[in-house]
């Protein structure tokens, strides 16, 4: 199984490396979202340090669906998908390799957000290992579930639209404990802990990993 | 074929009897929990007749929140492992997700009609009002997987696998929204109001309500089963009828739009 993992997530992200497509397109969307909001919530820097956070969060939110389809619109063409599953590849795998490259590719967009954070709405972070360990928690989550409605929707001819009807709902506690654990760790609001928020996540992120896991040798076969 | 066709019948003739009890039991649980309700039990001290409400938003929440999404991942989870994998399973997920989807809406819009003179709102971020609504969601995107055209086993699986993955969202769901709430705000109105002390006329016509709409959940769920056995015959059988036409169209010879005869050429 990890054998298969470490096989589809090397495939995913060498046609990244080669394409750049999630580099050069979902990046600058998700950088552009900052810059949409600062724009909303007028020049004044106070209101924009406050609602940071989430922000940050919804925006990661909106880059996850677009990395997600991008992930599946790679297997569309060719016949790739029923390659994939003729391959003789054990599903679990195919799961955690295609959600760890998404994941990657997340981290990747996260760090440029953080920065995007930090120099337009002027935040200053106060603890950064619980900002590096909710934003894994929150991406391993996103990318699991992302890459499970990702598969279901693949293939079919509604996908762009179902995918962010199906995944949004879905990830809302992402959103919200995401957003809690930073609000905690850049020192905005009631100055509550965000311990608890981190460890929401990583339920999250394990519930969706373990689900994934059993159920895409069966959600493979459907389409 | 006509719908009314013996041979359709999703069940057999003492089921029928079941079911029509089920409803003439849920018609007569209604209709009493109504004149309980509006003019037996008497108007509350500090909400007056506000409070009638409680016999039946929370009866609607727990038809909704429990047994309509109960049953739904229940019979998913019984359509996904293989040894139990029948039609069956499939055609009552979907009958209890569409109810669900009735009640959760009827859930909160009783709770916004309530809401509007005792909070002075009708929408407040309450943690259950705010998982209610998510829930609401998740229901229709089940609805959405189930529309989209594919053929019945494709669809049975992708649909299981939606109210699977949206079942163990539910508790996550209102475990997080809870800590928002509490961590924004600190103990609700909506608890205060829900958990009153109440005695007497009040609790049975509340027993009651629990009792009549868990019945009219049980009709609806059966007659929903009854109208999903329905389509998917109609559906084969329209595409029978479909089949003959064009093969009739083969043999006998047709007006052309021209008026000329077209060829009456059958592939043998």
């Amino acid at each position: 199984m990890w054998r298969d993992t470490a096989l589809v997530a090397g495939k995913d992200l060498r046609i990244e490396l080669r394409s750049r497509v999630v580099m050069h397109q979902v990046v600058p969307v998700a950088v552009m979202v900052l810059v949409l909001f600062a724009f909303a919530l007028g020049p004044d820097r106070a209101p924009m340090a406050r609602a940071a956070p989430g922000l940050f969060w919804v925006a990661v939110l909106f880059a996850s669906v677009l990395a997600v389809q991008r992930s599946f619109a790679l297997e569309a063409p060719d016949g790739a998908r029923d390659g994939l599953r003729l391959s003789g590849l054990d599903p679990a795998g195919v799961f955690l390799g295609k959600t760890a490259a998404v994941a990657v590719q997340m981290v990747v967009l996260e760090v440029v957000l953080t920065a995007g954070v930090v120099v337009l709405y002027g935040s200053h972070i106060r603890s950064y290992g619980s900002i590096v360990v909710a934003g894994l928690a929150g991406t391993a989550g996103l990318a699991a579930a992302g890459t499970l409605y990702g598969a279901l929707a693949a293939g079919l001819r509604v996908r762009e639209t179902l995918l962010p009807f199906l995944f949004l709902p879905v990830a809302a506690p992402v959103l919200l404990a995401g957003t809690r654990a930073w609000q905690a760790a850049l020192g905005i609001g009631s100055g509550s802990a965000g311990d608890p928020w981190v460890r929401l996540l990583l339920v999250f992120a394990a519930v969706y990993l373990a689900l994934g896991v059993v159920i895409f040798g069966p959600l493979q076969e459907a389409s | 074929m006509s719908p009314a066709d013996p041979a359709v019948a999703p069940w057999s003739p003492r089921a029928t009897w079941v079911v029509r009890g089920l409803g003439i039991a849920a018609a007569v649980a209604l209709a009493a929990t109504i004149w309980l309700g509006l003019w037996v039990t008497p108007p509350d001290q500090v909400q007056h007749n506000l409070v009638r409400l409680v016999y039946i938003h929370p009866p609607i929440a727990w038809v909704a929140l429990y047994l309509a999404f109960g049953v739904a991942a229940a019979s998913s989870v019984l359509w996904l492992w293989p040894r139990t994998r029948s039609r069956f399973w499939d055609r009552l997920a979907v009958s209890a997700v569409e109810v669900g989807i009735v009640f959760t809406a009827l859930t909160l819009v009783t709770g916004s009609i309530w809401g509007r003179p005792t909070w002075g709102v009708w929408w407040a971020w309450d943690a259950r009002l705010t998982s209610t609504a998510l829930l609401l969601v998740l229901l229709l995107g089940y609805m959405a997987v189930r529309r989209v055209p594919a053929d019945p086993d494709s669809r049975a699986r992708r649909s299981a696998v939606v109210a699977l993955v949206a079942a163990v969202d539910v508790p996550i769901v209102h475990f997080s929204v809870d800590w928002w709430h509490t961590l924004h705000q600190g103990a609700t109105v909506l608890n205060a109001n829900l958990s009153p002390t109440i005695h007497g006329s009040m609790a049975w016509t509340l027993l009651l309500g629990f009792v009549a709409f868990t019945l009219l959940f049980a009709w609806m769920l059966a007659i929903r089963y009854r109208v999903e056995v329905l389509s998917e015959h109609l559906q084969d059988s329209e595409l029978d009828v479909a089949l003959h036409e064009r093969w009739a169209e083969g043999t006998a010879p047709v007006p052309g739009p021209d008026g000329a005869l077209a060829g009456s050429g059958r592939p043998a």
